[in-house]
C-alpha cells in the first residue's frame, strides 16, 4: 500500500520535480566549493577531474540530445560525426587562418552545417531516401568530412590534429579560451540544459505529431496536408546545427581536435550508441548515455591505460547488441517504463 | 447543378506500356455527390490518386475551383481543399485517435490554425462521423468501422471543399454501410462538401450519389442519373450481370 502512495500520481510528479531542482541546484553550485578541501588527502584541487568529466559529459550529451532530435522519429543519421567536425574545425580554422573571433566564426560555422545538413537531407526527403539507405547516405557524409579534413592536412593537420591558436593570457572571452575549468563548466551546463529544453519544445510541438505520422506513413501524412520534405528538413537542420554547435564547444574546451575526436564514423557510431543505451524516446536518455559511455571509457582507460587500444569500442559493441535485443528502450527508458507499470498496478 | 467544382479533361494514364485510365473526362458539380465504380482494375483508385496528387497524369488536366491540379504536390492539393481517405485505412498508430486528427487540423487547411483551433477541428470532425472515443485512447482499440471513421475524420479535419471517399465498404456488414452511406449523405447536407465516392459495390451507393459514373478497363463506359446508369446495357453486361436486378430495384 505505501510503495503504490509513493510513486502514484501527482506525488510522483512532484517528487521529480522536486529531485530536479535539487540536481540543478547541485549542479550549479558544484564549482563554488573549496577546492583546497583535504578530500583525498593531496591538497590538490580535488574537483578538478570531477569537474572535467562532468563538463565531457555535458558537451557530449548536447550532441546526443540533438542527434535524438530526429532519431526517435526513425531517421538514423549516422552522418552527425560530420556535422560536429565542420561546426569544430570551420570555427577553429577562421580563428587561425582568418584571424575571426569565435563570436562571428561560430555563427559562419553554424550556417556552414545547416547548409550541408540542406544539401544532404533536401534530396533524400525529396527522393524518400528512407530507412537503411538514409543511413548509408549519412555515413558516406561522415566519411568525406573526415577525408576532406585528412585531405587538407596542410591547414588541418591531419590526423595529428589542430590546436587553435592561443590568445592572451588563457581568460579570453574575444577568443572564448578559458584556462578556468569553471567558466567552461558553466557555458557546457548553459548549453546543455539549452538542448533539453529544445528537446521539451519539439516534444511538445505539433511537428512532433507530424514527424511521428511521417516516420509510420509518408503518403498518408502528405494526404493529412503534412509537407513531408519541410517537416523533416526542419528537424535536420535544427539537429545538425546543434550538433555542429557541441563540436564546437568541445574544440574551444579541449582547445585541440583531431578527425578522431571530432569527426568520422566512430563518432557518428559512438553517438547513436550513447542514444541507443540511454533511451531514445526520452528527455534525458541521451544524457544518461553520455554519463554511461564516457564513465565506461574513463574507467577502461583508467584500469587498463592505453594498452589495448579499442577495447572500448569492442565493449561498445557487445553492449550495443545486448542493449538492443534486451532494453531496446535504453537504461533511462527501462526504468521509466517500469516505473510507470508499477504506478499502473 | 450549379457550376463545376472539378473537371477533369482527357485524362490518362499509362504504366509503362498499360493504360490504366484512357481519356477520362467529365465534371463534378458544387455539393455533388458522384458516384465513381466499376470492378476492380478498373481504373478509380488511378483517378483518385491523381487528383490527389500522389500520381501524376500521363497526360490531361485536373481543374479544381479554377486551378490545375496535375502536377502539384499531395499536400498542397490538400491544403488548396481536396481531402481523401484511403481504401484501405492508414491511421497513425503512434498516436492517439484525437491527435490523429488533430494533426490533419493543423497541417491540413491550408493557412495558419492555432493549435486550440486544430484540436476543436479535430473534435467536431470526429463527431461529424459519429465515432466514440475515450480522451487519450488508442488507434489500436479500433474495429473495422471505427478505422473507416478515422480514415474518413481525418479527411474531414482538413476542411476539404471536396472529398474523395475510397469508401470500399467491402470489409463491413450490411447495416454498418448503410450507416456509412447514410454518413456520407449527412456530411453533405451539413457542410455543403462536394464529394467524389469510389466503390465497387453498387447497391448501397446508389442510394446516396446524384450521379454515377462508370469505368471499365480504364475507359469511362457509362454516366448518368443512377437510374439510367443501371439500366444501361453495357454497364449490364461489364458490370452488373446478374445483379442488375437487384441494383434496378434500388434506383
Amino acid at each position: 500500500m505505501t510503495s503504490v502512495t509513493l510513486v502514484n500520481g501527482s506525488k510522483w510528479g512532484e517528487r521529480r520535480y522536486l529531485a530536479g531542482a535539487i540536481v540543478a541546484l547541485v549542479l550549479i553550485v558544484l564549482p563554488t566549493l573549496n577546492r583546497e578541501l583535504p578530500v583525498f588527502g593531496t591538497g590538490a584541487d580535488w574537483l578538478a577531474y570531477p569537474m572535467h568529466i562532468m563538463v565531457l559529459i555535458m558537451i557530449w550529451s548536447l550532441a546526443y540530445t540533438s542527434w535524438s532530435l530526429m532519431g526517435r522519429f526513425g531517421l538514423v543519421s549516422l552522418g552527425h560525426g560530420a556535422f560536429m567536425g565542420i561546426g569544430a574545425y570551420g570555427t577553429a580554422l577562421l580563428w587561425n587562418y582568418a584571424g575571426l573571433t569565435p563570436w562571428i566564426g561560430i555563427p559562419i560555422s553554424l550556417a556552414l552545417v545547416a547548409a550541408v545538413a540542406f544539401i544532404v537531407g533536401y534530396p533524400c526527403f525529396r527522393f524518400r531516401i528512407v530507412g537503411h539507405y538514409f543511413a548509408l547516405v549519412t555515413l558516406a557524409l561522415s566519411e568525406i568530412v573526415r577525408q576532406v579534413i585528412m585531405a587538407t592536412r596542410d591547414y588541418t593537420g591531419g590526423s595529428l590534429g589542430f590546436t587553435p591558436t592561443p590568445y592572451g593570457d588563457g581568460f579570453s572571452l574575444y577568443a572564448l579560451q578559458f584556462s578556468d575549468r569553471t567558466v567552461f563548466y558553466y557555458v557546457a551546463l548553459a548549453s546543455w540544459a539549452f538542448g533539453l529544453w529544445i528537446w521539451w519544445r519539439v516534444d511538445r510541438s505539433m511537428d512532433r505529431f507530424a514527424l511521428e505520422a511521417i516516420s509510420e506513413d509518408e503518403d498518408a501524412s502528405a494526404a493529412a496536408g503534412i509537407w513531408v520534405t519541410r517537416e523533416k528538413l526542419k528537424i535536420t537542420i535544427l539537429s545538425a546545427v546543434m550538433t555542429g554547435f557541441a563540436g564546437i564547444l568541445y574544440m574551444q574546451y579541449q582547445q585541440f581536435i583531431s578527425p578522431d575526436t571530432v569527426s568520422g564514423i566512430a563518432i557518428s557510431l559512438q553517438i547513436v550508441f550513447a542514444v541507443v543505451a540511454g533511451g531514445i524516446y526520452v528527455m534525458f536518455g541521451p544524457t544518461v548515455g553520455a554519463i554511461i559511455t564516457i564513465l565506461l571509457a574513463e574507467s577502461l582507460r583508467v584500469a587498463i591505460g592505453v594498452s589495448m587500444v579499442g577495447l572500448d569500442t569492442t565493449i561498445y559493441g557487445i553492449l550495443l547488441v545486448l542493449f538492443i535485443i534486451f532494453l531496446p528502450k535504453g537504461v533511462l527508458g527501462g526504468i521509466l517504463d517500469w516505473l510507470s507499470r508499477r504506478k499502473a498496478g | 447543378m450549379s457550376g463545376a467544382i472539378l473537371t477533369v479533361e482527357a485524362l490518362t494514364k499509362r504504366f509503362g506500356g498499360f493504360t490504366a485510365v484512357d481519356k477520362v473526362s467529365f465534371t463534378v458539380g458544387e455539393g455533388e455527390i458522384l458516384g465513381l465504380i466499376g470492378p476492380n482494375g478498373s481504373g478509380k483508385s488511378t483517378i483518385f490518386n491523381m487528383i490527389a496528387g500522389s500520381l501524376q497524369p500521363t497526360a490531361g488536366s485536373i481543374v479544381f475551383q479554377g486551378r490545375e491540379l496535375a502536377g502539384l504536390v499531395p499536400n498542397r492539393i490538400c491544403a488548396l481543399g481536396v481531402g481523401r481517405t484511403f481504401q484501405i485505412p492508414r491511421p497513425f498508430r503512434k498516436l492517439t485517435i484525437l491527435e490523429n486528427i488533430a494533426v490533419a487540423g493543423y497541417f491540413g487547411q491550408g493557412g495558419h490554425v492555432s493549435r486550440k483551433e486544430a484540436w476543436a477541428t479535430a473534435e467536431r470532425s470526429l463527431d461529424m462521423v459519429g465515432l466514440d472515443y475515450e480522451a487519450g485512447a488508442e488507434v489500436g482499440s479500433l474495429g473495422a468501422a471505427g478505422l473507416k471513421k478515422l480514415e474518413l475524420a481525418r479527411a474531414l479535419a482538413t476542411n476539404p471543399r471536396l472529398l474523395l471517399a475510397d469508401e470500399s465498404l467491402g470489409g463491413l456488414d450490411q447495416s454498418e454501410m448503410d450507416q456509412a452511406a447514410a454518413m456520407l449523405e449527412r456530411i453533405r447536407r451539413e457542410t455543403g462538401i462536394t464529394i467524389i465516392w469510389v466503390e465497387h459495390i453498387m447497391g448501397v451507393l446508389m442510394r446516396v450519389v446524384d450521379r454515377v459514373m462508370v469505368l471499365d478497363h480504364g475507359e469511362k463506359i457509362s454516366e448518368g442519373l443512377p437510374s439510367e446508369v443501371a439500366h444501361d446495357k453495357r454497364v449490364i453486361e461489364v458490370y452488373l450481370g446478374s445483379d442488375a436486378e437487384a441494383v434496378q430495384a434500388n434506383v
